[in-house]
């Protein structure tokens, strides 16, 4: 069982002749997802990583059917690319990019609003079913089939947690890397639904880190709505106000919000053990199945 | 990126904002030339990058020549908060009843920018936020339209703006949302925005922040980032250099990884087995070994580093490269400078290992033993 993606998934490219598309194209496929096309402008009636590449994202709707896209467009173009995916009417729409200027995004996020298309990212490594599908960059050898559902604002992070899981023998139903940017698709709050109303998921992980106020807003909605057991961890705490940590959206305000210390707090009002170690967190989820 | 304040004038004054006439002077003699120029009274404001300027002695409101002199040459070349004043704007004083606030920024929240007025100008903003919200007026803009100029109206009124300068403020404030939108703005604000007796505005100062994932389409700011950069911290320079993320911290273990997230876990975890983070220096994803040798390189130059710990958890990264990249760093040395402890995890960690040459450093299985490992060095290395 699975949240958004399984094996019935038809993947479309964006990106798929760049170094980087290619490359993740094949290794997606090798993995088991089914990818169906690639969509390049100026591109079309090519083939790259063995399937057919179109010139719109329109087109690899209309010939192959595609539902979903992952998106490999270098940042000055990556908005667009997303808007594209939107305007295709696909389902989802993954959006790996790093680097995309965040007046773009506000710009996707009023788009996003009138239509139907879920997106995940930008600047984030996609998710994973394990044993299904993987769209996006995550190395598929660390994840296993499972019943603990992983969200996470940070890539790396997420192998990390994962990695502690998968040692112990704790599998996953779905990871989703949502990504670090101020302004991003899927959040915190739209994962933790997805994996509460998933029969398959018995327990959720929630890697959050400094900046905003998304893991606060987490925690309410927890609070109110979630029953499956939530452990988190928060990346962050050493950081000092005002210097931006990597992510773009990971900074401290100089008035105290967004702090590594709001979040857990905020978490543990709403009875999500914190872990201060990646292992600390796998032993709640242990705690939580046995 | 931040603008310095004369950077930030000029682009302001440039889009029609009235701001006070000003010179920049990187030395006394200069500075008292300009204020002959303005005619005194005149304020003299170091150019450096940090709040609390005027506390911290950084700016200073002269009445003559003597003074200027004075003043000049006490601000010019002093340590503020860390960074060295090579230059200081020298601005006429401008004679006020009033101090309002305006400005832009992007509510994340919302996912959508949010203009804001206050009569509460010239103090903390931060501070009015916290202890006093309403006192704030707010209006979000749909990006996809801009800000229409009632919205400017309404905000304006909404903060309880006299109507006298209603007007004039409203005018202001849609030219700041121009120049945040044409400009890729994070944050474009005007605190205090001065109102004087003759009921004519003007920003006394002047703070913009640009999205730094948009710096490729705005080639003017770039280039004044790099004037910027050039007057702040010499490692943060050599990271500009190198292309890292990179903050520098105030203790001695040394700390490289990739990803943003793992890197401050593992800045976190130092923290948490006794040790003091040194900095944070996030390689990025699919780092070649040239690039892991700079990282090292980098932190070797940060003379209260004792030790290092490598992260790695491998994605796009290879631990391979990882590998060659930290032997071709260490080979270099007849003696390794500082401890390094490494831990590589994910693809090809297996291929890395066997590269990795362990007469130069010490390999951990686990994030928390190798984090523990570099605390325990740490600390020895500094009570010799």
């Amino acid at each position: 069982m699975s949240v958004l993606v399984d094996d019935d998934t038809r993947v479309v490219v964006q990106g798929i002749t760049g170094g980087e598309g290619k490359f993740h194209a094949e290794q997606m496929m090798e993995y088991g997802t089914n990818v169906v096309a690639g969509a390049v402008p100026g591109k079309g009636g090519q083939e790259a990583a063995g399937v057919p590449v179109y010139n719109t994202v329109h087109e690899a709707v209309e010939e192959e059917n595609a539902d979903t896209s992952v998106i490999f467009v270098p940042p000055a173009f990556a908005g667009d690319a997303i808007f594209e995916s939107l305007d295709s009417g696909l389902d989802l729409a993954v959006a790996i990019t790093e680097g995309v200027p965040t007046q773009d995004m506000a710009r996707v996020n009023k788009r996003l609003s009138e239509t139907d298309t879920r997106l995940i990212g930008p600047n984030c490594p996609g998710l994973i079913t394990p044993g299904e599908a993987k769209l996006g960059i995550l190395p598929g050898n660390i994840f296993a089939e499972g019943n603990v559902g992983l969200v996470s604002r940070s890539g790396t992070l997420t192998y990390q947690v994962v990695d502690s899981l998968t040692n112990r023998g704790i599998g996953q139903t779905t990871a989703i890397g949502i990504g670090g940017d101020p302004i991003i698709g899927t959040d915190f709050v739209d994962a933790l639904d997805l994996f509460e109303n998933d029969p398959e998921t018995d327990a959720i992980v929630m890697c959050g880190e400094i900046g905003g106020e998304d893991e606060e807003e987490a925690a309410a909605f927890i609070d109110e709505h979630v029953d499956t057991p939530v452990a988190g961890f928060i990346a962050g705490r050493t950081a000092p106000p005002g210097k931006r940590m990597g992510h773009a959206g990971a900074i401290v305000s100089g008035s105290g919000t967004g702090t590594a210390e709001s979040k857990i707090n905020a978490l543990n009002d709403a009875g999500v053990p914190v872990g201060d170690t990646p292992e600390e967190v796998a032993d709640h989820i242990e705690g939580f199945l046995d | 990126m931040k603008l310095h304040e004369y950077q930030a004038k000029q682009v302001f004054a440039d889009a029609g904002i009235p701001t006070p006439a000003s010179q920049l002077a990187s030395d006394v003699d200069g500075a008292v030339a300009a204020a002959e120029e303005i005619g005194y009274p005149v304020a003299i404001k170091a150019q450096v990058q940090v709040g609390g300027r005027g506390k911290a002695g950084g700016i200073k409101l002269v009445d003559d020549e003597d003074e200027a002199r004075e003043a000049a040459d006490e601000i010019l070349g002093m340590d503020l908060k860390g960074y060295h004043v090579g230059s200081v704007l020298v601005e006429e004083a401008v004679d006020f009843t009033n101090e309002l606030y305006v400005g832009i920024t992007m509510d994340r929240g919302e996912g959508k920018p949010v203009a804001m007025v206050s009569t509460k100008g010239g103090v903390n903003i931060e501070e009015v936020a916290e202890e006093d919200p309403d006192a704030i007026a707010r209006e979000h803009i749909d990006p996809s339209f801009g800000m229409h100029p009632y919205q400017a109206r309404k905000a304006v009124y909404d903060a309880g703006v006299d109507q006298a300068i209603a007007r004039d403020v409203s005018s202001v404030l849609t030219t700041l949302y121009q120049l945040w939108d044409d400009r890729d703005g994070a944050d474009a604000e005007i605190n205090p925005l001065m109102v004087t007796a003759d009921d004519e505005v003007i920003a006394a100062d002047a703070v913009m922040n640009i999205d730094e994932d948009a710096l490729f389409r705005q080639p003017e700011l770039a280039e004044m980032e790099a004037e910027a950069a050039s007057t702040g911290d010499e490692l943060e320079q050599m990271a500009d250099e190198y292309d890292f993320d990179y903050v520098r911290l105030e203790g001695n273990v040394g700390i490289i990884g990739n990803g943003a997230g793992l890197v401050m876990t593992t800045l976190d975890l130092v923290d948490h087995y006794g040790g003091e983070p040194a900095n944070f220096l996030d390689v990025g994803g699919g780092a070649k070994a040239a690039r892991i040798a700079n990282a090292l390189d980098m932190v070797f130059s940060d003379d209260n580093v004792d030790s290092v710990v490598f992260n790695i958890f491998g994605g796009i990264t290879r631990g391979d490269e990882v590998a060659r990249g930290i032997n071709e760093a260490l080979e270099q040395f007849d003696e390794i400078p500082k401890p390094v402890v490494v831990r590589l995890a994910g693809t090809n960690w297996e291929e890395g290992m066997e590269i990795l040459n362990e007469d130069l450093v010490t390999v951990e299985q686990t994030l928390e033993d190798a984090v523990q490992r570099a605390v325990e060095y740490a600390g020895e290395v500094s009570e010799q």
